[in-house]
């Protein structure tokens, strides 16, 4: 669905991204991690046709996304973080109304229906919502588009507690098993569950792009009473200590994605590697 | 549902669905919900759920008719019981029984406790 090669990005003489490989698959909820400034945005950015990549290549749905050609924009969906483009004098009807004929597979029924368990009501005026509001109309059009390739710069952020809930069951009931999902987030907890494959960029790198059962086959997450000397990385929690390590006793433990991160911003080469190879 | 913070969660959602067919919310030959159904009712990636059917598929406790869904397989409830009560002799107890030294409890005492709760239960 998605290839990048050797992608860089600059703005001005500010290198953001360096270098970047790599593929994302359909039928997969991808999820975004990086430290602030990692380059997120401006990846889904590259790949929504947004932004010109500096060097390299990015090909999506096998077209080249800056090329803005129609045949792609209707096959794919970017969601920013910010939805101020959305928050006009109009319903959300009416906003679809106007929208939805750019996706020629957007669904009604579906768009009703995620409004309906948001419990938003699509004859108000979008400049009347709240924000959170707003992002809740915003995330049921982008789902009810139904295109290959949906990109979602932080979702959950601005979504009450009960909403980010509800969120969550939307995707793993909406999503199409032909779309490829791509979910930027700072919200890790906001979205366990849901994201896996787990993408961690950096500036300089894709550090890890791994299914969380690869991840559970190479490392192990245990809560330890002191720690281990092994242990690649260790925080303090109730009842002791939160450990990543080697797995090399074939124990399947459950991947704690902040802890996954954490590591990996720790370790980012003995991470790299230890994926890389096998 | 709230999940348990070590297991791997696909292995959460197969215990779930093992449960209710140990207490027969879900009958031999019965449909299981569907993967999408599933997912949705829990907040969980779909995959995630594939693996779990996936791997109740291969300890056979549900078969797999194509098109159709996931249905439990007959049988599958002493498969089940046999499953969770190897897991508990092996697993469950000795942190039980280290508690138990750990606190003096009296074997006695103990025994009384279960005995009681087993006649009430």
């Amino acid at each position: 669905m998605i290839q990048i090669k050797d992608l860089s990005f600059k703005y001005g003489k500010k290198e953001v991204l360096n270098h970047i490989s790599m593929n994302l698959d359909a039928g997969k909820i991808y999820g975004l991690l990086g430290e602030n400034g990692a380059g997120k945005t401006t990846l889904l950015k590259i790949i929504a046709g947004l932004q010109k990549p500096y060097r390299g290549d990015c090909i999506v749905c096998n077209e080249i996304p800056f090329q803005r050609r129609p045949s792609f924009l209707s096959r794919i969906y970017y969601l920013p973080e910010e939805i101020d483009y959305i928050q006009n004098d109009y319903s959300a009807f009416h906003f679809a109304d106007l929208n939805a004929p750019f996706y020629p597979n957007f669904d009604w029924e579906k768009f009703k229906k995620v409004l309906e368990e948001f419990d938003l009501d699509g004859t108000k005026k979008l400049n009347k919502l709240s924000h959170g509001q707003a992002k809740k109309a915003a995330i049921s059009f982008a789902v009810a588009a139904n295109v290959e390739l949906l990109l979602l710069d932080e979702p959950s952020n601005g979504l009450d507690i009960p909403s980010k809930t509800i969120f969550r069951k939307i995707m793993a009931e909406y999503c199409l098993e032909s779309t490829c999902t791509l979910i930027s987030t700072h919200q890790v907890r906001d979205l366990e569950n849901l994201i896996d494959p787990i993408i961690i960029l950096d500036n300089r790198a894709v550090l890890l792009n791994e299914s969380l059962e690869r991840i559970s086959e190479k490392l192990c997450f245990t809560l330890e009473s002191a720690i281990p000397s092994d242990a690649l990385y260790a925080e303090p929690t109730l009842g002791g200590y939160l450990c990543v390590s080697r797995n090399n006793n074939e124990r399947e433990s459950r991947v704690n994605i902040e802890a996954l991160f954490n590591a990996t911003m720790q370790h980012k080469t003995s991470i790299y590697e230890l994926f890389k190879n096998a | 549902m709230n999940f348990d913070e070590h297991k791997p969660i696909y292995l959460q959602i197969a215990d779930l669905i093992c449960e209710k067919i140990l207490n027969d919310a879900y009958r031999e030959d019965e449909r299981v919900p569907s993967i999408r159904d599933m997912g949705s009712l829990l907040g969980v990636n779909p995959n995630t759920v594939m693996r779990s059917f996936e791997y109740l598929k291969t300890i056979e406790v549900i078969y797999d008719k194509r098109g159709v869904g996931f249905f439990v397989t007959p049988g599958a409830k002493t498969v089940v019981k046999s499953i969770f009560k190897q897991s508990f002799l092996n697993e469950e107890l000795p942190l039980i029984v280290k508690k138990v030294k750990l606190l003096d409890i009296e074997t006695e005492v103990l025994c009384n406790h279960i005995r009681e709760g087993l006649k009430a239960g």
